[in-house]
């Protein structure tokens, strides 16, 4: 009995080792292991043994039994292994193929900057405000002491729609409406599209966009614009860039100053994006006139307050190096789709 | 306004390199566009005496010169002209030299013979014989022997030196609030302020000849509310003639056209003081009287100007008359008889402070605006009008060109009294948020030539822009330097946030992004024809209309942003894009009555074309953009009545009782219209309606615990029955029904004729147990019966 045993453990295990496939070990499985199995039929026989016998060829019977099922259990996961793998092989992919998506589209280069500032500008604790870009004279021009007979309110310059409606120039007029309807403290950013008699090319076009800004409060300085406008254009531009305060004239504003940003290309040694001039003309400031605050009903004497007038449209084409305005405004997709 | 650093340096010191000065003028408020020198790109010109002549062997015309240019050797130049001599002073072109219209000049050879340069005419040196006080060659070499200063160019003399023309001129932008800027005397207080340099103005001196101006004219202003002061000088024996050279170089740099002494005296003091003075000859004042009064009716003026029309003068306009006529329009232009002539011997210098809202009303009416109107249109004073005045005599007498009758005639309403402002060190320290002294802010406003009394600034009568506290402090600043005040951050007592409408706005604009929609920006006017391309109802067309557009392309505001959409996708399809989705935030404008402003509306709008789009790829984004926007329960109802849709592919959205717009093919003819040759889907939402349709806040349901089962039906209906009544039903009648979805719509070989199958499932559950197959079947068959009674079958 004991040479029975160890023959089929030896037949057995051979068999097992040199079996290919799944299928294949499961019969071998049932062939010995099975309940009608060689070794199952060994052991039944296991009666006709002494009861001396019987504790040795037990054990032996069961280590055979366990060597079996081993054999078959790592060579059922070999088995597997093999398999997977060849499966594996056969689903691999060229991972170099284009992928399938449904494309997103992309925001308006003129938006993506302007949502950036509008960021820069909420986060310093301003709030964004719109008005009608079909205003009212005196909204445009008369509250913002510029008289009949200032050359901004010549036809040349102004689209009219009758001699006390007009296509606004500026948004200052969301500024005075803003300061007719709310009493200060006020700080907010008016940006929008603006309307210029101006004949399209390269430079021009008679609709485009500025954000302008607005700060009333008590004891605001010319110090307080000059900070604001270097946390701007720090935000915007990045820690190293400079600001230069140029004095000017402009009827809303007492002290005037126009803002050039020393050229982010040549850092002020001169070249062809800045003219040679290192330093890029950059938007317009000053001081709230104390007669503006007057005519909305502020009192210059308790509140003070700082406006400035952003360009979007230079801001973009500098970013980006676009040569030509009117690419803003033909929408060609081969253009819109370079941005993100 | 162009400046002569030669003339500037007659008042003060500014001598550095042009950028230098153009820079800190600019940084102290007067800012220089560009500067240049008057000589170039002359170089390496020199002054040279003709030695010998002779002729060339080799030709007739050419002459060979021997030349002393200062260099030690003579210089061998062989030349074509034929006006020189032995003993010829001329302009010499050495070797490596550049004449005015750029052209390198080097030695060479002529027939053989060696040529080491050139000898040049005046138009090589860039000039005209207007610079010149003495007759010069039009065609040949510049002679200078009997240039009046010709013992100050000794040979070897560099040539810009020798005849005044290495002058740098320097170009500034003057603002309208400075017209006081627009002159040499102006600017030369900016620079002393800028440069802390004195100013060195005195008063002008002259002599004068006897006699008295009153017994020989007589002045009478009649509308002293137009012309403020009146001055009127009178020279006689006047000797016309060219002017010095000092003068006429100074007049060239600023762009004036030298002409004869007696105008350019009037032309330079106009650009040293910046008031325009006239002169005319007493032989054509008649009665020597001169009136200042408003024109009459049908008055007539023939100009200075070469116009061969006499100009019609209006009452409103204020002339200056004879005892007969009009003689020039006040502060405009004289008439033709009135300015000078060579042989002028009597002059009338006038001087005077017109109205400037009149005269620029008057020059634009005769549509002559001359540099005296601009002027006098910014605003003049009386005071610097005396100045002028006696600034023009004292030329008289420097120039030698006539005689001075003693007195002069003024006739004023009210003497002249400067504005006084109180000084406030704290106040401009608190504007501009500086520390800088009394005593320096004091120095500051006397550098730039404001008289200070105690605690009060006198304002020079030139400086018309001070008035308030804040001008005082800008003008500390400019000058003390904006970049040299700290900078300080406000803080403000405000937050910054979104509205929750501007929230909603940018929400929708990621949707459309994520839908694959290209946002677009466009004009917002259009042309009228686009309403005719796009065939938009009349009604629909009422615009906002541009009285002085730039053409009628752009000359209405848009009530609809479809027509800009169409332009897009025109261009995009011509440009072989074979495919776009488009969306633009924007804004169309419907008129009210007249002077009220139109109501502004902004819209999503909405445009697509290309392989793969359809009536419900358009719709489709349009579902998820809303739902995603929170707006439940959006119906889309079939609308033929759009002119700007195909009829059968076209529906009006509504959330209740809003509408918020349209979604649709726009209509084959109209996108043919634009050129397009393929279907084009587009929407319009109007972000108002959608703002108010959105629903509340999210509120999570709990997840179902029990399961659901389904049922699929296979329908038959006529063709014209849609999925919208076929859902109703169902909807309507469905008990414990979760969800029903159409899958799959057949028409063909199993369907008869004029009818279609349509399949859905439908998703049964109930809340608290297990739905039970009974209860589906229940639910399926009460909807089966109610489909039957409007002609829907199980197929």
């Amino acid at each position: 009995m004991k040479e029975q045993l160890q023959n089929i453990e030896k037949e057995a295990l051979a068999a097992i080792g040199a079996c290919g496939g799944l299928k294949e070990l499961d019969a071998l499985r049932v062939k010995y292991l099975g309940k009608k199995g060689e070794l199952t039929a060994i052991l039944k026989s296991m009666g006709s043994l002494s009861a001396e016998e019987r504790p040795a060829m037990g054990q032996l019977a069961n280590t055979v039994r366990k060597n079996l099922e081993e054999a078959v259990n790592s060579k059922n996961s070999e088995l597997n292994s093999a398999a997977l793998d060849a499966k594996l092989k056969a689903e691999k992919v060229d991972v170099t193929l284009p992928g399938r998506t449904r494309p997103i589209g992309v925001r308006h280069p003129l938006n993506i900057v302007l949502d950036e500032l509008k960021e820069i500008f909420r986060g310093m604790g301003y709030t964004v405000v719109d008005g009608p870009e079909v205003e009212e004279t005196k909204y445009v021009f008369d509250m913002l002491n510029t008289d009949e007979g200032h050359p901004a309110r010549d036809e040349q310059d102004t689209f009219y729609i009758t001699d006390k409606i007009l296509l606004r120039t500026q948004t200052s007029s969301v500024q005075i409406r803003e300061m007719l309807a709310h009493k200060p403290p006020i700080a907010i950013i008016s940006p929008g599209r603006v309307y210029r008699s101006d004949t399209v090319d390269a430079t021009h076009s008679p609709i485009f966009h500025q954000c302008e800004g607005l700060v009333i409060d008590k004891k605001i300085t010319f110090g307080d614009l000059k900070g604001t406008l270097e946390m701007f254009a720090k935000r915007l531009y990045g820690e190293d860039i400079k600001l230069r305060f140029r004095p000017h004239h402009f009827p809303y504003t007492e002290p005037s100053a126009e803002v050039d940003l020393q050229c982010f290309k040549c850092h002020g040694e001169g070249c062809p994006l800045c003219k040679g001039e290192g330093w890029i003309e950059m938007l317009g400031s000053g001081l709230v006139h104390p007669q503006v605050l007057i005519n909305c009903g502020i009192d210059p004497n308790e509140y003070s307050g700082f406006a400035f007038g952003i360009g979007l449209e230079r801001i973009v084409m500098m970013r980006y190096n676009i040569d030509d305005m009117r690419l803003l405004y033909e929408n060609d997709i081969r253009f819109l789709s370079q941005f993100r | 306004m162009d400046l002569s650093m030669k003339w500037l340096n007659d008042y003060v010191k500014a001598d550095m390199p042009a950028k230098e000065f153009a820079d800190k003028m600019t940084m102290g408020g007067s800012k220089v566009e560009t500067w240049h020198n008057m000589s170039e790109p002359l170089s390496n010109i020199v002054v040279a005496k003709v030695i010998s002549l002779e002729r060339h062997p080799d030709s007739e015309k050419l002459w060979i010169c021997q030349l002393d240019a200062g260099q030690g050797e003579p210089v061998q130049i062989v030349t074509a002209a034929q006006n020189l001599f032995e003993g010829a002073i001329v302009p010499a072109c050495l070797h490596n030299s550049v004449i005015a219209d750029g052209t390198k000049i080097t030695k060479g050879k002529l027939r053989g013979v060696a040529s080491n340069g050139m000898m040049c005419s005046y138009a090589e040196l860039g000039l005209t014989p207007g610079d010149f006080s003495y007759p010069v060659a039009d065609d040949g070499i510049l002679i200078l022997n009997d240039d009046p200063d010709i013992e100050k160019m000794p040979v070897g003399t560099d040539i810009r030196k020798a005849l005044e023309i290495d002058d740098t001129i320097v170009e500034f932008e003057i603002t309208n609030n400075r017209p006081d800027c627009l002159s040499v005397l102006g600017l030369a207080q900016e620079a002393a302020a800028v440069f802390d340099v004195p100013l060195n103005v005195k008063e002008p001196e002259y002599k004068t000849a006897g006699g008295n101006i009153n017994d020989e004219l007589t002045v009478r202003v009649e509308n002293p509310k137009l012309c403020s002061r009146y001055m009127a000088a009178l020279v006689k024996n006047v000797k016309i003639g060219p002017s010095p050279r000092w003068m006429a170089r100074r007049l060239r740099a600023s762009g004036v056209r030298p002409i004869n002494n007696l105008v350019d005296i009037t032309n330079f003091v106009m650009l040293e003081y910046g008031h325009p003075m006239h002169a005319f000859d007493l032989r054509y004042v008649e009665d020597n009287i001169i009136t200042v009064r408003n024109a009459k009716a049908g008055e007539t003026l023939k100009l200075l100007d070469e116009m061969a029309e006499p100009v019609k003068l209006s009452e409103e306009m204020l002339i200056i008359a004879d005892g007969k006529k009009p003689i020039a329009i006040a502060g405009v232009m004289g008439g033709e008889h009135s300015g000078i002539m060579d042989d002028t011997t009597t002059v009338v210098f006038e001087a005077a402070c017109f109205d400037g809202v009149s005269v620029r009303r008057t020059a634009k009416k005769v549509g002559e605006r001359t540099e005296a109107s601009s002027r006098f249109e910014k605003g003049l004073n009386p005071v610097n009008a005396e100045k002028a005045l006696k600034r023009a005599l004292e030329l008289i007498d420097i120039l030698g060109c006539g005689e001075i009758t003693d007195g002069i005639i003024d006739v004023k309403s009210g003497e002249y009294e400067p504005e006084r402002l109180k000084l406030d060190h704290k106040k401009v320290n608190e504007l501009l948020g500086s520390d800088i002294s009394d005593e320096e802010q004091r120095g500051i406003l006397k550098r730039l030539g404001f008289g200070i009394e105690g605690d009060e600034l006198i304002v020079p009568p030139t400086r018309i822009d001070m008035h308030l506290p804040c001008d005082i402090a800008e003008e500390v600043a400019r000058i003390y330097g904006y970049n040299n005040i700290a900078s300080t951050v406000p803080k403000l007592s405000c937050q910054g946030k979104r509205t929750e409408r501007q929230k909603f706005e940018d929400k929708a604009t990621s949707i459309a992004l994520s839908l694959g929609f290209y946002e677009i920006m466009t004009y917002s006017f259009i042309s009228p024809k686009d309403y005719e391309l796009l065939g938009m109802k009349q009604e629909q067309r009422r615009s906002v209309v541009i009285r002085n557009p730039l053409g009628e392309d752009t000359s209405v505001m848009r009530t609809s942003p479809l027509t800009s959409m169409m332009e897009v996708i025109k261009r995009n399809y011509n440009n072989r894009n074979m495919a776009a989705r488009f969306f633009e935030t924007a804004r169309a404008y419907f008129p009210n009555g007249e002077n009220e402003l139109p109501d502004e509306k902004d819209y999503l709008c909405f445009g697509l074309y290309g392989a793969g789009e359809d009536f419900f790829t358009a719709k489709g984004a349009i579902e998820e953009l809303l739902e995603k926007l929170g707006i439940e329960n959006a119906e889309f109802t079939a609308d033929s009545d759009e002119p700007i849709y195909h009829p059968g592919r076209c529906a009006r959205i509504t959330v209740g009782e809003n509408e918020l717009g349209y979604v649709g093919q726009i209509h084959p003819s109209a996108a043919a219209a634009f050129d397009v040759g393929v279907e084009v889907y587009c929407a319009v939402i109007a972000i108002d309606k959608a703002y108010e349709s959105m629903g509340g806040d999210v509120k999570y349901s709990a997840l179902p615990k029990f399961p659901a089962s389904s049922r699929d039906l296979s329908l038959v209906c006529d063709d014209g029955v849609t999925n919208g009544e076929i859902i109703s039903v169902i909807k309507k009648n469905a008990k414990h029904l979760e969800a029903v979805r159409l899958f799959d719509i057949y028409k063909g070989e199993q369907v008869p004729e004029g009818k279609k199958s349509l399949s859905y499932t439908l998703t049964f559950r109930k809340k608290d147990a297990t739905l039970t197959d009974e209860e589906a079947d229940a639910s399926v068959a009460k909807v089966l019966k109610a489909l039957e009674a409007v002609g829907v079958v199980l197929r």
